[in-house]
C-alpha cells in the first residue's frame, strides 16, 4: 500500500541526511577553495576618493584583490533591474563593486581572495579606502521630505509612483456617511535565514566550463545572469542550489555582486573560490523589508460597510531597485484582503534611502497591506462602537461572489481575480478557535491577576503561485527508480517529499523509488524560482503533468506488450496490470527498459530491449514516429493567473501594566490553501510564519541611526525570537480548492507571517486602550505611549470604563 | 568574522601566566571566552597574545565556608549554579547565575571572567557589589584582594594592571536574618537584561526592617549598591512599604537609554523590580524566623 | 621562559570516538577546525558570535558553542558533533539517536541548518536527566531555549523533545511508549 500519498502527512525524505549532518550546504562545498572577503562601505553615503591596497599586499596568503577598475565588459555595468515596470521611472542599481560612490553601509567596494577566510579578512582590514561623506537619507520620512537625495539625479528620491484605482474615489469619499483618515507606520525587518548567502565557483579550464553553487532561490536565472555578465555561452555555465539554509525571500534577489565576482575570480585565478557570507555581512549587504508610511482615508456607512478607500503609501526601498516595484505592487493589490471595496485608489511612492536594499521578505508587502486594511477595520469598529468581527463580517466577499474581480493588476501583470474561498466560514472558525465571544470573561480574569488582556484579529488573502511558469521532468529508469526534477529551488519547504508524493500518486509507484532534484540547472534548465508561495502550485502541477505524461506513455507501451487496451490498464505499486486480470501485468521498470529499443545489452535488464529479444512489428520503426526513446516526460505548468489563498489570525495578549511587557497567551490560525499535498509540511510552514509574524510585531526591527549606521547588526541586538518568545499556536484548516490548476492547490509558504503585526497591534490596542499606529512595538515604546499626553485613546476603552474617549 | 592573528599560550600555573603577561605586550587573559571570543571574531578586540588560563590546575574550585563563597577563576556559571553549598551560604549566586545567558554559554563562561570583564550588564558584577565581595588578584609582587568598589572603573574597565590574573572572587555569606531575591526584565529570555535587580533585606531581632540594599544590572556605567533602608527602616517586615523603597530606588539610579530601552523605561523597571524583589526577599528573611 | 607562545599548534582530540589531529593557527575557531580542517561539516555556523547555537557541539559531554572556543583549547578533549549522535548499528547501518528520530517524526526541521545545534544540545540534556521522570514543560523550554530557528516556529521542536524523552523512557524500561504524534502518523514513504 503505497501510492495514494497526495494529502498524507508523509515524513520528510530530506530529513535523513539533515539530522545526521550529511546535508550539503554552500560552505560544506569546496574544501580546498580560496576564500573571498570584502571591504564594505562604512558610510551610508559617500564618494570614494581613493582605494589604497598597498598595506594588504604583504599579507601572507593573499591571492588577489579586485576593485571596480578590475571589472570589464558587462560586469562593469550596473547590476540588472530584474523586474522592469513602466511606473518604475527612475530605477537604480549598484555595481558589483562600488563605482565611485556608495549608497549604504555594507556596499561592497573591494574583493579580496586569499588562502582562507581568516587571511582574506586580514588583507581586507589593511585596505585603506578614503571616502568623502555625503548627507545620508535614512527612513521613509526623510526620503519623502527629500532635504537630501540618495541619487543626485533623483532629487525627490522617488523611483516609482505606483498607482491603481477602481473608480472615482474622491466623490465616493465625499458621499460616505462617515470618513476616517489616519497615518501609520511599519518598520524594517528581514528574512534572516540561519544560513547566509554564499557562492562557490569552479572553472574547468580544459573544457571551459563553469560550475557555480550558490545559496539561491533562483538558480536558472543566476545562471543566465552569470553567462550574460561574464560573457560565457549559457551551455558552459551550470548553477546548482545545494541544501539551502533558509531563504524567506532574500535569496530570490540575484545576481548578488558575489554571484558574479566569485565566478569571475575563479576563472581569472584558475582556482576554486568560495565566499561564505558572515552574519554581519548579511545584516548590512543583503536585503531588508517592510518599512512603510501609510496614509489612509476610508469612507463607510452606519453599518461599518466600506464605501471608499484611498491609500497613499510611502515605501522605503533602500539604496537601489534591483527587484523593481514588486513589493509596492503587492502591498497595493493585496491590501484589499477578503473585503468588498466599492471604490479603491492606491498610490505607492517607492523611495530611495541610504540603507540596505528592500526586496521581498516572506509576505513581501502583504503584511503591510494587511496592517493597513485590518487596522482600518478596527478603527471603523471603534468609531461605530461595533464588534471588530462584525465589521469585518459585513465587508467580506461572499462565497457566491467567486470568481471575484477586484479590477486591480497583480505582481504578475495579471488581474487580481480571486479564484475561490470562503471568508465568512474562515472568520466563524476563527472566532470559535480563539473564543472571541468569551473574551470579556478572560479580560476580567486577567484584571483580577493585575494584567491587561486584549484580543485582536486580522484576515488576509494571499495571491500565490504566480507565473509565468515552472516545469517538471519525470523519468522512470530500468531499475525502477523514478527521477524527478524541477528547476526551482528548495530552502526547507520539503519539496523532495511533497513532489515525490505527487509523482507517487500520479504514477502509481512507491515513494521510496522516487528521487527529486530541485534547483540544479544540469537537470532542469528552465525555471523561474521559489518565491511568492509558488513552488507547490507551479512545480507541483508541472510535475503532476509530467508524471501523467509518463503514465500515458507507460500504458501505451505496456498495452502493446500485454496486448490490452491502455484504458484497461492501471499502475499500482510500480506494476502495470490489466484491471481485474491478475497475472496480466508488467513491472513499470520493464516498461522503462522496453521504452528504449536497444542494440547493446549493457546489463541483464537491458537484454529485454535489444533488437533480437523484442518481438517487434515489422510494419513500424522501433521508435514510433512522434515518440521518443525512454520512459520520461517533461511538462510545464503556466497559470492563467495567480491563485488566492486566505486565512485569519487572532491573538490574545496579556500586558503587565507595571513593566509593559507583552505576553502573547493565545494565537489562533485558520488557514485555507486549497488542496493540501502534505498537511504536516503545510502546518510547519504556518507555524514558522507565525513565529516570524510575532517576531516582526514585537521584537525585530532594523535600528538605523540618522547617519545610516545599522545599530543592531548582530543576533545579540536584532531580536529574532527564541522558543521562549513564540506563543503556542492553535490551527484550524479549511480547504477551498483552486479551480485554476490540476491539483487544486494554493500556495502556503508565506501565509503565516502576513497578519501578525495587524492582529497583535489590534490585541495590544484592545488591552491598553491606546491607539497603536506603528509596529513593531516594544515594552519601552508601549510605556512611552501609555504616558504620552497626546496618544489617542480608543473609543472602546472609554466605553468599557464608562468614561468617554 | 574571524579573529585577527594573535599568539597563544596556555600556561600551567598562575606564575607562568603572569610571566607571559609580563613578557608579551598587549596580552589578554582568556578564561571562558564567551564575551571575549565574539569581540575577537568581530575584530572589535585584537590582543597580540592570549593567555589561556584553562589549563592552570586548581582554579576550578568553589570553596564554601560559613563566612562566604570563594569561586575560582575557572568555575563555570553552570558549576556555580548547580553548587548547593554555595547557594545555601549566599543564595544570590545561584539566583543571579540562572539569569546568565543560555545553558551552553553558562557551560563555558566563567563567573570570575564575567566579573573581570566588568560589563555593567553582567549579572555577576552586580552580585559581587551587592554582597560586598572582592576578587583575589595575582600579580608578580604577590596575591592581593581587591574590593568591588576598587575594582570597577568603567564599562568593560577595571583598575587591574595588565600583568595580573584574577584567581578567584569572594562573595561574603548572606547576613543572618536576611533574605535575597534577584529578577530581570530582558527582551528575550537569556538576553542581557534591559534591567535586573538584586536585593538583600536584613531584619532586626524584632522582625523589623534593619537594612535594605539593592544593586542593578544594565543600569549605570559600573555596578553600584544602593541603600534603600531609609524608605522602610524600622517597619515590621509584613507592613513595610516596599513600593516606597522602589520609589526611592528610582531616584537614586542614573540609567542610560539604548536600543532596547529608554533611560526612563529603565528607571521605571528599577522601581518595579525593586519592589517585587524586596517583597520576595522580605518574605524569605521573615521565613527565617519560623 | 618555559611557557610556549605559539601562532600555530597541532591539536589532538577525539571526535565522535575517533582520534583526530590537525595543525592549525591558534586563532582557528573550533567550529572552523571541525568543519574545514577535519571535514565534519555537519556542525553549522550561523552567527559566529555565540547567539544562534547552530554550532553547538559537546566538549567532554557538555554542550558549548564551538564558535566561542578556540580549536587549541579543545586539545585533548572529546568532542561529539551531530555526525556522532547516531550509533553504529552494525553491517554499516546506523541507529539514530532518539532525538534524531523524534525530529524526523515530528517535523522539527525545515531547512535543517540550525538542526545540528538543537540535536546535540537536546541529546546531551536528555541523556543527563532521569529518563524515568516525565519531562516537564520547563525542562523542554530549557533544552530548546538557547538556539535560534528561523523556519519552524519551535512548536515541532518542542514536540520532538517530548517525543524523544518518552522514547528514552521506554528504552529505559520505565514507560509504555512515546505519545502518538497524530492519528495519521506516517513514516517516511509509508502510510500506517
Amino acid at each position: 500500500m503505497t501510492t495514494k500519498l497526495f494529502g498524507e502527512p508523509v515524513r520528510r525524505r530530506e530529513d535523513a541526511r539533515l539530522i545526521t549532518g550529511r546535508g550539503r550546504y554552500l560552505d560544506d562545498i569546496g574544501a580546498g577553495a580560496l576564500a573571498a572577503a570584502f571591504v564594505r562601505s562604512p558610510h551610508a553615503h559617500a564618494r570614494i576618493v581613493d582605494v589604497d591596497v598597498d598595506a594588504a599586499l604583504d599579507v601572507e596568503g593573499l591571492v588577489a584583490i579586485y576593485t571596480y577598475e578590475d571589472l570589464t565588459g558587462p560586469l562593469a555595468e550596473p547590476l540588472p533591474v530584474l523586474i522592469p515596470h513602466p511606473q518604475l521611472t527612475a530605477p537604480r542599481t549598484g555595481y558589483p563593486l562600488a563605482n565611485g560612490e556608495v549608497n549604504h553601509v555594507g556596499e561592497p567596494v573591494v574583493m579580496v581572495v586569499a588562502t582562507d577566510r581568516y587571511v582574506a579578512e586580514d588583507a581586507a582590514e589593511r585596505i585603506a579606502v578614503t571616502y568623502e561623506e555625503l548627507p545620508a537619507v535614512v527612513g521613509v520620512d526623510a526620503a519623502r521630505e527629500a532635504r537630501a537625495c540618495v541619487h543626485e539625479e533623483i532629487p525627490d528620491n522617488v523611483a516609482a509612483r505606483h498607482h491603481q484605482e477602481t473608480g472615482d474615489v474622491e466623490p465616493a469619499l465625499a458621499a460616505s456617511p462617515h470618513t476616517l483618515s489616519f497615518t501609520q507606520y511599519v518598520e524594517r525587518s528581514a528574512g534572516m535565514p540561519l544560513e547566509g548567502k554564499g557562492v562557490h565557483a569552479r572553472w574547468d579550464a580544459d573544457d571551459r566550463s563553469l560550475r557555480v553553487h550558490t545559496s539561491t532561490q533562483a538558480s536558472t536565472s543566476v545562471r543566465a545572469a552569470i553567462a550574460a555578465k561574464l560573457q560565457l555561452p549559457l551551455d558552459q555555465v551550470e548553477v546548482v542550489a545545494p541544501d539551502v539554509g533558509g531563504g524567506f525571500g532574500v535569496k530570490i534577489v540575484h545576481p548578488w555582486p558575489e554571484e558574479l565576482l566569485v565566478p569571475m575570480a575563479a576563472i581569472a585565478l584558475g582556482r576554486e573560490v568560495k565566499w561564505t557570507e558572515d552574519r554581519r555581512e548579511h545584516f548590512v549587504s543583503s536585503a531588508h523589508e517592510r518599512q512603510q508610511r501609510q496614509e489612509i482615508n476610508v469612507g463607510f456607512d452606519d453599518d461599518g460597510r466600506i464605501t471608499a478607500l484611498d491609500v497613499h503609501v510611502w515605501h522605503d526601498h533602500g539604496a537601489y531597485t534591483p527587484y523593481g516595484i514588486i513589493v509596492p505592487i503587492i502591498t497595493a493589490t493585496q491590501l484589499v484582503g477578503p473585503y468588498v471595496i466599492p471604490v479603491y485608489r492606491v498610490v505607492v511612492e517607492s523611495v530611495y534611502t541610504n540603507t540596505v536594499i528592500v526586496t521581498p521578505y516572506r509576505g513581501a508587502g502583504r503584511p503591510q497591506g494587511c496592517f493597513a486594511m485590518e487596522r482600518t477595520m478596527d478603527r471603523i469598529a471603534d468609531v461605530l462602537g461595533l464588534d471588530r468581527a462584525v465589521v469585518r463580517e459585513r465587508n467580506l466577499i461572499q462565497p457566491s461572489q467567486f470568481p471575484y474581480d477586484h479590477h486591480l493588476t497583480f505582481q504578475d501583470g495579471r488581474p487580481v481575480v480571486y479564484d475561490s474561498g470562503d471568508y465568512p466560514a474562515l472568520l466563524e472558525k476563527l472566532k470559535v478557535l480563539v473564543g472571541w465571544d468569551g473574551i470579556d470573561a478572560l479580560r476580567d480574569d486577567a484584571e483580577a491577576r493585575g494584567r491587561l488582556l486584549g484580543v485582536g484579529m486580522a484576515l488576509y488573502v494571499e495571491g500565490t503561485g504566480p507565473g509565468p511558469y515552472e516545469g517538471g521532468h519525470v523519468q522512470v529508469l530500468g531499475s525502477g527508480k523514478v527521477l524527478v526534477s524541477t528547476g526551482l529551488t528548495t530552502q526547507g519547504q520539503g519539496h523532495e517529499t511533497s513532489f515525490a508524493q505527487i509523482v507517487a500518486s500520479e504514477l502509481g509507484v512507491p515513494i521510496e523509488d522516487v528521487e527529486v532534484t530541485t534547483g540544479d540547472t544540469r537537470r532542469f534548465p528552465y525555471a523561474v524560482g521559489t518565491f511568492a508561495s509558488r513552488a507547490a502550485v507551479m512545480s507541483g502541477n508541472a510535475i503532476a503533468l509530467a508524471a501523467r505524461g509518463v503514465r500515458d506513455k507507460a500504458l501505451r507501451i505496456a498495452a502493446d506488450v500485454l496486448e490490452a487496451d491502455p484504458g484497461d490498464l492501471e499502475i499500482a505499486d510500480g506494476v502495470v496490470q490489466v484491471r481485474g486480470t491478475p497475472g496480466a501485468s508488467i513491472p513499470l521498470r520493464t516498461v522503462a527498459v522496453l521504452s528504449n529499443p536497444l542494440r547493446y545489452a549493457f546489463d541483464e535488464a537491458a537484454k529485454q530491449a535489444t533488437q533480437f529479444a523484442v518481438q517487434a512489428s515489422n510494419d513500424r520503426p522501433p521508435v514510433t514516429p512522434g515518440d521518443a526513446p525512454g520512459l520520461e516526460h517533461r511538462d510545464y505548468y503556466s497559470p492563467i493567473r495567480s491563485t488566492f489563498a486566505s486565512g485569519a489570525h487572532a491573538a490574545v495578549v496579556e500586558i503587565d501594566p507595571a513593566t509593559w511587557e507583552i505576553d502573547v497567551v493565545n494565537y489562533a490560525v485558520v488557514h485555507d490553501c486549497g488542496n493540501v499535498v502534505n498537511p504536516m509540511i503545510v502546518e510547519g510552514q504556518v507555524l514558522g510564519g507565525v513565529a516570524q509574524g510575532v517576531g516582526g510585531a514585537l521584537y525585530e526591527r532594523m535600528a538605523y541611526d540618522a547617519d545610516g549606521q545599522l545599530q543592531n547588526a548582530s543576533f545579540m541586538d536584532f531580536l529574532m525570537p527564541y522558543a521562549s518568545e513564540v506563543p503556542d499556536v492553535v490551527i484550524d484548516h479549511q480547504q477551498t480548492p483552486s479551480p485554476l490548476n490540476p491539483l487544486g492547490i494554493k500556495g502556503a509558504g508565506e501565509a503565516g507571517v502576513i497578519p501578525g503585526s495587524a492582529a497583535l497591534a489590534s490585541a495590544i490596542e484592545d488591552a491598553v486602550g491606546r491607539r497603536i499606529t506603528s509596529m513593531p512595538i516594544s515594552p519601552t515604546e508601549l510605556y512611552d505611549l501609555m504616558r504620552s499626553e497626546t496618544a489617542e485613546r480608543t473609543a472602546a476603552s472609554g466605553r468599557r470604563t464608562g468614561v468617554g474617549a | 568574522m574571524k579573529p585577527a592573528p594573535f599568539r597563544y599560550a596556555d600556561p600551567r600555573s598562575v606564575p607562568e601566566a603572569l610571566e607571559v603577561l609580563a613578557a608579551e605586550e598587549g596580552a589578554k587573559v582568556l578564561a571562558g571566552g564567551q564575551s571575549l571570543l565574539p569581540l575577537l571574531s568581530m575584530r572589535l578586540a585584537a590582543p597580540a597574545t592570549l593567555v589561556d588560563l584553562n589549563r592552570v590546575p586548581g582554579l576550578d574550585a568553589v570553596e564554601v565556608t560559613a563566612d562566604g563563597v570563594r569561586v575560582g577563576a575557572l568555575v563555570r556559571h553552570a558549576g556555580l549554579l548547580a553548587h548547593d553549598g554555595a547557594a545555601r551560604v549566599q543564595p544570590l549566586l545561584a539566583r543571579a547565575t540562572a539569569n546568565v545567558a543560555h545553558p551552553a554559554i553558562r557551560n563555558r563562561g566563567t563567573t570570575v571572567g564575567s566579573i573581570a570583564h566588568a560589563d555593567p550588564s553582567g549579572e555577576m558584577t552586580s552580585v559581587l557589589a551587592l554582597t560586598g565581595g572582592s576578587v583575589s588578584v595575582a600579580e608578580p609582587s604577590g596575591e592581593r584582594a581587591v574590593g568591588w568598589q576598587d575594582l570597577f572603573v568603567g564599562p568593560l574597565e577595571t583598575s587591574l594592571p595588565s600583568v595580573a590574573v584574577v584567581t578567584s572572587a569572594y562573595f561574603p555569606a548572606l547576613p543572618p536574618r536576611s533574605g535575597t531575591a534577584f529578577a530581570e526584565v530582558a527582551r528575550r529570555r537569556g538576553d542581557y537584561a534591559v534591567c535586573g535587580a538584586g536585593v538583600v533585606v536584613t531584619l532586626d531581632e524584632d522582625r523589623r526592617v534593619a537594612a535594605v540594599r539593592a544593586s542593578y544590572v544594565s543600569v549605570g556605567l559600573t555596578p553600584e549598591v544602593h541603600d534603600l533602608t531609609d524608605a522602610v527602616a524600622g517597619a515590621p517586615v509584613e507592613k513595610a512599604d516596599w513600593a516606597a523603597a522602589g520609589a526611592l530606588a528610582r531616584t537614586l539610579v542614573d540609567p542610560d537609554g539604548d536600543l532596547h530601552a529608554s533611560a526612563d523605561y529603565r528607571r521605571l523597571l528599577v522601581g518595579v523590580l525593586t519592589e517585587r524583589t524586596l517583597i520576595e526577599a522580605a518574605a524569605e528573611a521573615a521565613g527565617g524566623f519560623q | 621562559m618555559t611557557v610556549s607562545i605559539d601562532t600555530e599548534r597541532t591539536v589532538r582530540l577525539t571526535v565522535n570516538g575517533v582520534p583526530r589531529e590537525a595543525t592549525v593557527p591558534v586563532r582557528r575557531l573550533l567550529s572552523d577546525a571541525l568543519r574545514h580542517d577535519l571535514g565534519l561539516t555537519g556542525t553549522h555556523v550561523g552567527c559566529e558570535h555565540g547567539v544562534c547555537g547552530a554550532c553547538t557541539v559537546l566538549v567532554d559531554g557538555t554542550p558549548v558553542r564551538s564558535c566561542l572556543v578556540l580549536a587549541v583549547q579543545a586539545d585533548g578533549a572529546e568532542v561529539t558533533t551531530v555526525e556522532g549522535l547516531a550509533r553504529d548499528g552494525g553491517r554499516g547501518g546506523q541507529v539514530l539517536h532518539p532525538v534524531q528520530e523524534a525530529f524526523r517524526e515530528c517535523h522539527a526541521l525545515q531547512c535543517g541548518f540550525c538542526t545540528p545545534g538543537f540535536l546535540v544540545t537536546i541529546a546531551a540534556g536528555l541523556e543527563a536527566r532521569d529518563a524515568a521522570e516525565e519531562i516537564t514543560e520547563e525542562e523542554v523550554d530549557d533544552l530548546v531555549g538557547g538556539n535560534l530557528c528561523r523556519c519552524t516556529g519551535y512548536a515541532n521542536i518542542k514536540k520532538a523533545v517530548r517525543h524523544a524523552a518518552a522514547a528514552m523512557a521506554v528504552s529505559a524500561g520505565t514507560a509504555a511508549g512515546p505519545p502518538a504524534i497524530s492519528a495519521e502518523t506516517a513514516a517516511d514513504g509509508a502510510v500506517r
